[in-house]
């Protein structure tokens, strides 16, 4: 009944509704999907609702923007319980949950700044996912914490 | 064993590492017979930094083998210098070559390389990464000296930085080994390692001083601590002296511990042990040679 009432409250034409974010991670849920408003989406941001599922969630509503597999890879990393809804004409086409691949390809930076993914080499960076965190496959080097600060822009 | 590529010892099973000491054992029983194995091979040296001691022993096994080497030499007079990528070096050079070795200062290089040749591809040290060729003589050498189960092995020194010891410390989980490491705190295990350890279900302990485990060791492997590492020379003074071991730190050891290090040494191992039955780092470092004949008579189809 909550999550009905939410989505009549701020319903939108087209695009994706992200819901059963982490409570106060929406705004790197943004970063990695490169929103930041300067190129004119609508956004709207539900911050610390109320949630049955999670106690505290938060919500992002992207109009005009449908998220692709592999963006929808790396959200699973920072928000593995979301619900992604995509809208055409206020309706719900599509819903999924996230599921964590077994390896994220060319969305993140190793921190190695010795890991030859880091270098002017043809190689994308690529890390196997773990229970908690990534492991860069070429040099090893375990992520767990932040990972939104290590996304390739 | 079928394998393209030597990357890491995280690939080598334990039937694998046997099958290649096996075989070394057999070719340093008797040279002559693998004098002829394969007369025209030849194997590429892309070293683009100086390991005068890996590339010699590769020199060594591929020409015990009757192959010769393609060599390109040092990094300042090659193409490498005007700026090609690794990733064009190696498809340039695996035409000249049957197997090629790669010495690179960046992690994750050899696995990259790889990416790029069908030619085997034998990782000859990679940044901090792996030597998986180092551990495989390791392991020969320790298996000589002390067998491979049931073996208590202290690891000390440079943990963080010593890739020759994070490949040695997975390859040893094959095995029924306890495993000491002594070091600084500063250079204890890297993340990475002590999840690969964990994973691999083996329990590990970690010490800072020596004394607490010597007397309970069937192996000691040194390594060296770097100067490079320690933002100040008192600092580095105050941590090395305490991991160097001479003649009389033995002394609480079993008579049969085998003391090992991967060469060069600075002075983490007194020259007065070399005196001892523990002494067996230049027996180690001989053993390069079969058992990189060995790996590359298995590389280049001494199977078949
Ligand atoms: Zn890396």
């Amino acid at each position: 009944m909550t999550d009905d009432r939410q989505l009549r409250v701020s319903k939108i034409e087209n695009g994706t509704v992200i819901d059963h974010i982490a409570g106060g991670q929406a705004l790197n849920v943004l970063a990695i999907l490169g929103i930041d408003g300067t190129a004119g989406e609508v956004v709207s941001i539900g911050m610390n609702v109320p949630s049955d599922r999670l106690g505290r969630k938060d919500v992002v509503k992207v109009e005009n923007r449908e998220l692709s597999q592999s963006e929808l890879d790396v959200l699973s990393l920072i928000a593995p319980a979301a619900t992604v809804n995509i809208i055409r004409d206020y309706d719900v086409v599509d819903k999924h949950l996230v599921e964590r691949p077994d390896h994220v390809t060319g969305i993140l930076q190793c921190p190695n700044h010795n890991c030859i993914t880091t270098e002017e080499e043809p190689v994308d960076s690529r890390f196997e996912v773990l229970d908690d965190g990534v492991r860069c496959e070429y040099c090893d080097t375990i992520i767990r914490e932040n990972l939104a600060a290590h996304i390739l822009v | 064993m079928r394998q393209d590529h030597i990357i890491s010892a995280k690939q080598l099973s334990r039937a694998d590492i046997e099958t290649v000491l096996d075989r070394a054992s057999d070719i340093a029983s008797d040279p002559g017979a693998y004098a002829d194995r394969h007369p025209n091979a030849l194997l590429g040296l892309l070293f683009f930094e100086p390991s005068t001691r890996t590339k010699m022993s590769f020199s060594a096994a591929i020409k015990r083998l009757g192959g010769d080497i393609v060599d390109m030499g040092p990094v300042e007079y090659s193409s490498v210098k005007k700026g090609e990528s690794l990733a064009d070096t190696v498809r340039v050079v695996e035409g000249y070559a049957d197997a090629l070795v790669l010495r690179h200062p960046s992690e994750g290089s050899a696995k990259m390389a790889t990416e790029h040749v069908d030619v085997p591809l034998i990782n000859g040290g990679d940044g901090a990464g792996q030597h998986p060729t180092q551990t495989l003589l390791d392991l020969y050498t320790i298996r000589e000296n002390a067998g491979l189960d049931d073996l208590t092995i202290g690891i000390m020194g440079d943990l963080k930085y010593g890739r020759t010891v994070h490949s040695l410390a997975y390859a040893l989980t094959n095995f029924d080994t306890r495993q000491h490491f002594v070091s600084p705190d500063s250079l204890k295990l890297p993340r990475n390692v002590r999840y690969d350890l964990h994973e691999a279900g083996s329990s590990i302990k970690e010490h800072t001083e020596l004394d607490d485990i010597l007397p309970s060791l069937d192996v000691l492997y040194v390594t060296r601590i770097q100067r490079e590492r320690f933002p100040d020379e008192s600092e580095y003074r105050e941590v090395a002296g305490q991991y160097q071991i001479d003649a009389g730190t033995l002394e609480a050891a079993k008579d049969d511990l085998t003391v090992m290090h991967p060469l060069p040494r600075v002075d983490e191992i007194a020259y007065d042990v070399d005196e001892t039955s523990h002494a067996n780092y230049f027996q180690q470092a001989h053993n390069a040679v079969p058992v990189r004949m060995a790996l590359l008579d298995m590389l280049l189809g001494g199977d078949q």
